[in-house]
Order: structure tokens, then sequence, then C-alpha cells
């Protein structure tokens, strides 16, 4: 296996919004690298439908502290108040940029940025919905990824497209190499350098139904939780309310915020029960049990009674084709419906991670309950965990936290480098990385990745996803001790070099498995239910004992073991959440 | 107000259905063993007619032949990594669904760009002539501390080629690029399209220029492929008319 040596001030981890603004940010500061799995501008932030919220104001009154306010809320109180401030307040100043890079915003008569609404998003402290989602139809992380790929073609950025980040070197307590693996030749890249910032999205490929890419196994925080960094509130994983039924595609909120209605097989709008004020626009926690409730409750639809139907028939179809038109493709293309006469099968589909790699609001990895930053290592977007989201995270937030929180983490990462020296590489950086490659090549074992990827997912959707118990929990952490084990014994049969996707799958499953584990173990000792994390055998928040962050750390046996941190700011106090 | 024919019309659309079995042809060359390509077959059983070709392909990937190599990230028809020829036509693997192909899908690596390993072609060139055109805003005022304004007609005029994903579903589909990978392609054109006709930008005279070049738009002779073949349905080959009336007629 041929090894490649590299020196950077800097290396940026995935290229989706997050690493892409984190690299235009570096751009002409430092030398820095940008490793991307696949290419950038088919990072999953394409995907992204709805919109981004910033409090603008240009189509009615609003203000980036009832923003603040709604994103504490929506995140059931265990959001850090100084950071989501800090978003809030940015989320203006990065929409603006990002019209200034070009991106192609839908308009209001006069010419501004439109607005509309989105779930949990409130006027006044929850008086009622709000237009706050600047956006570009139902395709705006793509008008994002793209604008951003477009100023990093701009600004000249080093992109080392299909590399495949799998270690990361420390030395003297901070950051000293990366080790990637390059998909066209099978080499092995050592990159030197003095900070890397991850940036490389989700993991809802350990579920059975979701919106995310098959590319999102959790890599970044999977590679980092190896390495003894701890995962922050990986208990957090939001489902979205609308996915396609079977099929997880993601149906965006905006088809709410534009008039969208649910409905049960009575054809009841059943929303009106759970959240009376907001309704079909309530946080996607609260719809996503609501929806599973109604099915539970047996007023599914179909002929298994499991599903809801989302009911645009009553919008203009000229509404539907001017502020809706990818999503009504998909439920054209994949269900063979049509959207403006005919109601749409819906389930819950895992969706996002609130949690992930600890990080404070300059993006830096703090690792421990005391915020110690672990200098040079950076994190941002969804694999990171600010936390702006908390228990859950409000629809549109993520667009907008992989652009302020890129930004400052790569205006901090450039900062840094300006100050320290290259640490020494240990002898034979790539020497783990080679072995593990080279053993599952080698493996004679008789597992297939594929089966024990699906078992894992079907167990975690039955188990681990909107509604959990002991029991569920428990029975699941006995299944992850033998898929685990199973996943030792995974033999490929693609024995090559070139374009080895047999072999990234593998490598791939590991994080997914890692990560399954650390989800589970951190739900199981919460014993509350807030936010995306619900207990039914718990089922009030309890704040006496679990307002505070979960820290989940590999033990030196390979377990899970769990500490807690404070959440900070205290200026929103916790009160019942009903909209 | 409880519409009841929506409900029926999904419970159709969700009932059980007849599963299927799929017979997948695929052209098949791996750089460290094969001189030249070879065909083979995979028959995969219990396919949904709403599955996904790249369900199929998966489903041979993951339960029969490991080494079977294609990209593929999103499924659904947005990131543009799985576009290949599907029975002779360029589409991507996850937006044609099986009631949609047949039960007989061949598969090729798309044209035009040199093949890696079976369905994974080298995108570098297609890459390359994208960055030729000057794929981003340029604009010599200041903007100030707003956004710039923009008419909602303003913004309409471009909205088309906004959507592309640069999956190469069009260039490759292109007889003219097959024949001369010189030629900026399609999806080079879509994206300068894009700013030239954007009203806040203030270089479409340079895009022009390079679009009149002889790798330009001049090599296109309307063959239509290109709007055939995309996935996202861009009229690609309108915009690529419409460049050429802006270079002949000096206006936009």
């Amino acid at each position: 296996m041929k090894i490649h040596h590299h020196s950077y001030d800097a290396v940026i981890v995935g290229a989706g919004g997050a690493g892409l603004r984190a690299a235009i940010e570096v751009a002409g500061k430092c030398r820095t690298a940008v490793l991307t799995k696949l290419y950038p501008t088919r990072s999953h932030t394409g995907a992204a439908q709805g919109g981004m919220c910033a409090a603008l104001a240009n189509v009615e009154e609003d203000s980036w502290e009832w923003h603040t306010f709604d994103t504490v809320k929506g995140g059931d109180y265990l959001v850090d108040q100084p950071a989501a401030e800090v978003m809030c307040r940015e989320a203006i100043d990065a929409v603006i940029e990002l019209e200034h890079f070009g991106l192609p915003f839908n308009r209001t008569p006069e010419g501004k940025i439109d607005q509309r609404r989105f779930g949990g998003h409130t006027r006044n402290h929850g008086e009622a919905p709000v237009r706050r989602a600047c956006y570009s139809a139902d395709r705006t992380g793509h008008m994002i990824l793209q604008t951003l790929y477009q100023q990093c073609v701009q600004r000249d950025v080093n992109f080392f497209n299909e590399f495949m980040v799998l270690d990361v070197q420390f030395n003297e307590g901070r950051v000293a190499g990366v080790i990637a693996y390059e998909m066209a030749t099978g080499d092995l890249h050592v990159f030197a350098t003095k900070a890397v910032l991850f940036a490389s999205g989700g993991f809802g490929k350990m579920f059975k139904v979701t919106s995310n890419a098959h590319s999102l196994t959790g890599d970044g925080p999977g590679l980092l939780y190896r390495r003894g960094i701890p995962l922050e509130d990986m208990e957090f994983f939001q489902f979205h309310p609308t996915g396609i039924y079977k099929l997880g595609i993601l149906l965006s909120e905006a088809a709410r915020g534009e008039g969208g209605i649910l409905r049960n097989v009575n054809g009841e709008r059943f929303m009106e029960r759970y959240a009376p004020t907001v309704k079909d626009l309530a946080p996607r926690d609260m719809v996503s049990r609501a929806i599973l409730t109604e099915i539970r409750e047996g007023r599914g639809m179909g002929p298994n009674a499991d599903y809801v139907e989302l009911d645009l028939t009553h919008l203009p179809p000229e509404q539907i084709d001017a502020k809706l038109p990818d999503i009504s493709e998909f439920v054209r293309t994949y269900m063979g419906l049509e959207p403006k006469t005919q109601g749409i099968p819906i389930q819950p589909t895992a969706h996002y991670a609130m949690g992930g790699i600890p990080t404070n609001v300059d993006g830096e990895v703090v690792i421990d309950a005391d915020n110690t930053v672990l200098p040079g290592l950076y994190a941002a977007g969804e694999c990171a965990c600010v936390s702006v989201h908390g228990a859950n995270r409000l629809g549109t937030n993520s667009l907008l936290d992989i652009v302020v929180f890129g930004r400052r983490g790569g205006r901090a990462m450039a900062e840094f480098v300006q100050t320290v020296d290259h640490p020494e590489l240990p002898d034979d950086p790539a020497g783990e990385v080679r072995g593990r490659i080279e053993r599952i090549k080698a493996s004679t074992g008789t597992e297939r990745v594929a089966e024990v990827r699906t078992e894992l997912q079907d167990h975690m959707m039955d188990k681990a996803s909107v509604f959990r118990t002991e029991e569920s929990l428990s029975a699941m952490e006995d299944i992850l001790g033998d898929l685990k084990e199973r996943a030792t014994r995974v033999s490929i049969d693609d024995k090559s070099d070139i374009f080895n996707y047999d072999l990234t799958e593998a490598l791939e499953l590991e994080y997914l498995v890692d990560l399954a584990e650390v989800l589970v173990v951190s739900a199981r000792a919460r014993v509350e239910s807030r936010g995306g994390h619900f207990r039914d055998d718990h089922t009030l928040r309890d704040d006496a004992n679990w307002m505070k962050h979960t820290l989940a750390r590999r033990a030196e046996d390979g377990s899970v073991e769990l500490d807690y941190k404070a959440v900070q700011g205290d200026k929103y106090l916790p009160m019942e959440r009903k909209y | 107000m409880a519409p009841s024919s929506p409900a029926t019309a999904a419970a159709t659309a969700v009932a059980a259905v007849e599963l299927l079995t799929v017979h997948l042809k695929v052209k098949r060359y791996d750089p460290e063993h094969d001189t030249k390509p070879h065909w083979q077959e995979f028959t995969v059983e219990r396919v949904e007619p709403t599955d996904r070709v790249l369900d199929v392909l998966h489903q041979a990937k993951w339960f029969q032949d490991g080494t079977l190599t294609f990209r593929r990230s999103c499924a659904h028809g947005v990131c543009g990594s799985d576009a290949m020829v599907i029975n002779g036509e360029n589409a991507l693997a996850c937006q044609l669904l099986v009631q949609d192909v047949g039960t007989n899908i061949t598969l090729e690596a798309i044209r035009g760009l040199p093949v890696i390993k079976d369905l994974v072609v080298d995108m570098e060139p297609f890459f390359a002539q994208y960055r030729s055109v000057l794929p981003y805003l340029i604009t010599k005022d200041e903007p100030g501390y707003t956004e710039r304004y923009q008419s909602s007609d303003d913004r309409e005029r471009f909205d088309e080629t906004t959507k592309c994903i640069l999956c190469a579903a069009c260039t490759t589909s292109c007889p003219v690029y097959w024949g001369n990978s010189g030629y900026v392609g399609p999806a080079a054109i879509v994206n300068a399209h894009r700013f030239i006709f954007d009203s806040r930008d203030q270089a479409a005279g340079e895009r022009l220029d390079i679009l009149n070049e002889r790798s330009g738009v001049w090599r296109c002779r309307t063959a239509f492929n290109c709007s055939n073949a995309c996935p996202r349905g861009i009229k690609i080959t309108e915009a690529i008319e419409e460049v050429k009336r802006a270079i002949l007629y000096d206006r936009i």
C-alpha cells in the first residue's frame, strides 16, 4: 500500500455547507486542504429543502431575540443559550452574505429576500407562526451548496475529492495529522497539519427509514470517538415527521409552512389536538410523536394502517408549482401520486443528529465537563454539537448552523495556525489504518457488510427511534453486542485497490455500529423525556436531574463511559413546552 | 373537512404488489485485471415495481458480487452521483423505477469520460470544463450592508439553470462531446447561463467570450440529447440557444 505525505497548515474534512463555508473563511489565510469522500456538490447539504431562518423582518416584524427564544424552547431547554444567541444574531449577516455570494433567494414584490413560515418559529415568544425562513423554492440546501462551492472555485480552494479520512494523529496534546484513503488508487495519504476541522455530516444510516444519504455513516464522530474524544448528547436524534412512506425521502416542512395539513384515516387534522396554537407547525419531535400516536391508536392509513397523509390538495396549484416544485416531483417519481389532487403517504424518517463532537461557539472541540479545548481540533455542522439544537432542532436551523459555525470555526482555525508550529508526527502514522484495511481485505469471515448493517438499521428503527423504553434499549444493547462482534467478522469480495466501495462500506459499518452503541447507552441512562428523546416509561421532562448534557467516551475496554456537563445560560427558564 | 379521495388513491398506491425478477446486465471493467470491458448478468429476485434501479444494483452488489462498482449517495436525484446509461439512455439510477424501465435492465458507464472501473468514470475533465466558464457571481460594486434587491422577474430569468446538480448526464449524452472532448459541453454552458442571465452579475461579457471560442457553444448541433438526459428537467438546448443569441446580438 503506497503512502503519500503532505504538509498543510489546516485540513478540512467534509465539503458540505459547513466545510465549504470554513474553506471560504480560511482561503488566502493559510495553506488548507479540503478532503471529501464524495465530490463537494454531492454533499447532503444539497438535499435540504425548506429554508434558512434569520430575523430579517422582510415581510413582518421579527427579532433575533425571538428566534433565540424559539430555538431554546424548540430544543426543550437543553440548548446552550449563549450559543443559540450567537447563531440567531449572526443569522442575519449570514443570509445577507449568502445573497452577496450570489445565492438566488426567492424575492418579495419589492425585491427583498422573501421569507416563509416554518415549524416552531414564532413571533413574540410563541404568539403565532412568523415568516422567518429565507428560501429558494424548496431547494434551499442545493442553492447553498452550489453557491458555497462556486465561491470556493473562485478562491481556488484545494480539494482532495473522494478521499475518505480514517484517522487523526495527536501529539503533545494537539492535532498533528490526518490519515486519508484515496478512493481512486487505494493509496493512503498522511497530511501533517496544525489543525483539522471536521464537517463530515451525520449518521442517519444507522436507521432503516432515513432521509440521509448512503454516505452519512458518521465517519468523523466515529473515528474521533475511537481516539478518545467524547461525544455529546448522542441520544437526541431527530425524526422528521414527513418522510415519504417506506423510502424516508424528505418532504420539507415548508409543505406545512405553505399551508399543508396532516390527516389521519378519518381525514381529521389531528395536530389540532396536540398543538392547538401552531397545529401542523409544531416542532418536529412533537409532530413525529403525534403521527406515531395516531398510528398506534389505530388511526393510521393504508392496508397496514401504518402511515398518515400530508394533504396539499387545498393549496392553489400555482403555489405548489412555485414554492414546492421539487418535493412535488419526488412524490410523482417515487409514489406515482399527484400532490395537487392526492394525499401523500408519510411517516417519520430519521433525519438529523442533534448530538455529536462537542464544541464551543468558535468550533473548538471541547473534551470534558469543564469544556477544556483540545488545541487544533475543530468541528462544525451536523457532526458537531455546539449545542444550539439541544434536544430537538428547529427546522431551517441546520442550514443556519453550518453557515454560522462553519465561518466561525474556519476563522478560529485560521488564527490558531498562525500561532503554532507543526507538531511531530509519530513514526508510521498511517500504520493503524493500514492494518485495519489489510485486516478487512484478508478476512475470511462469514458475515456480509450489508446483512449486519440491515439488521442494525431494522433494530435501531424498532427499538431506539421515536419511542424508547428501558426494555427496548436494553434489548438493543444486547443486539449491538452481537452486531459489534459480527462486524469484526465481515469479509469482502473486492480485494482491489481502485474504487473499492466494498471496503469503504465495511469501514463505514464500524462507525455506524459504534455510534449506535453510544446513542443507545446514552438514551438508556437518560430516564426522562426531552425533545427528540422520548421514553414511554419516563414520559416527563425532569429538569431537577436531567438538565445536563451527556458526554459519552470510549473506555479502555471498548465500552461506553458516561459523564455529564452543565447546560449554559439561564436567560430563558424552562417552562412546559406547549405550542 | 375530510377529503376522502386522497385516502383512497394513496391506499391504492401502497397496496401489496407482485414481486418481480429483474435481469441486470452490466458492462464491467476491472482496471487491475481486464484489458477490455465485458458484460456480466445478474438475476435479482423479489424486486418491487417501485424499487429504484439503484436498489436493484445494490441488491446485486451487497448480496451477490461486492466487486460491482458504482457511485451513489443521496438516492433521490439531488446529488448527481449515479448518472449512468440505463437501457441506452442517460439517467440517474436512483430516479428511475423498475416499473419505468422494465425487468431487463442494461447498465453502462456514461460516455465521453474515461472509464475507471465498471460504472465509475473520471469526472475531472467534466469539472475542469465547469470551472472554465467562471461559474461564480462576479460583481464590481460593493454590495453594502443589506441584500441586493432583485425583482421576481429577474430572479425567474435564470431559475431553470440554477437547478443543475453537475451529474454530467447531459454532457455525456452529447454526440459532439463524444467526438470532441475539447467542447465545454452542455453542463458548463448551463452553469455559465445561470450567471450570464443573473441581473446581479457583471461578467456576462467575459463568459460570452469564453463560450464564443472554438470549444464553446458553436459546437452545439442542437441534438437535444442533453435536454432529454437532464434528471432535473432543465431545458438545456434552449439555454444553449439563449447563450448563442446573446453572443450574436450582444444582448442578454
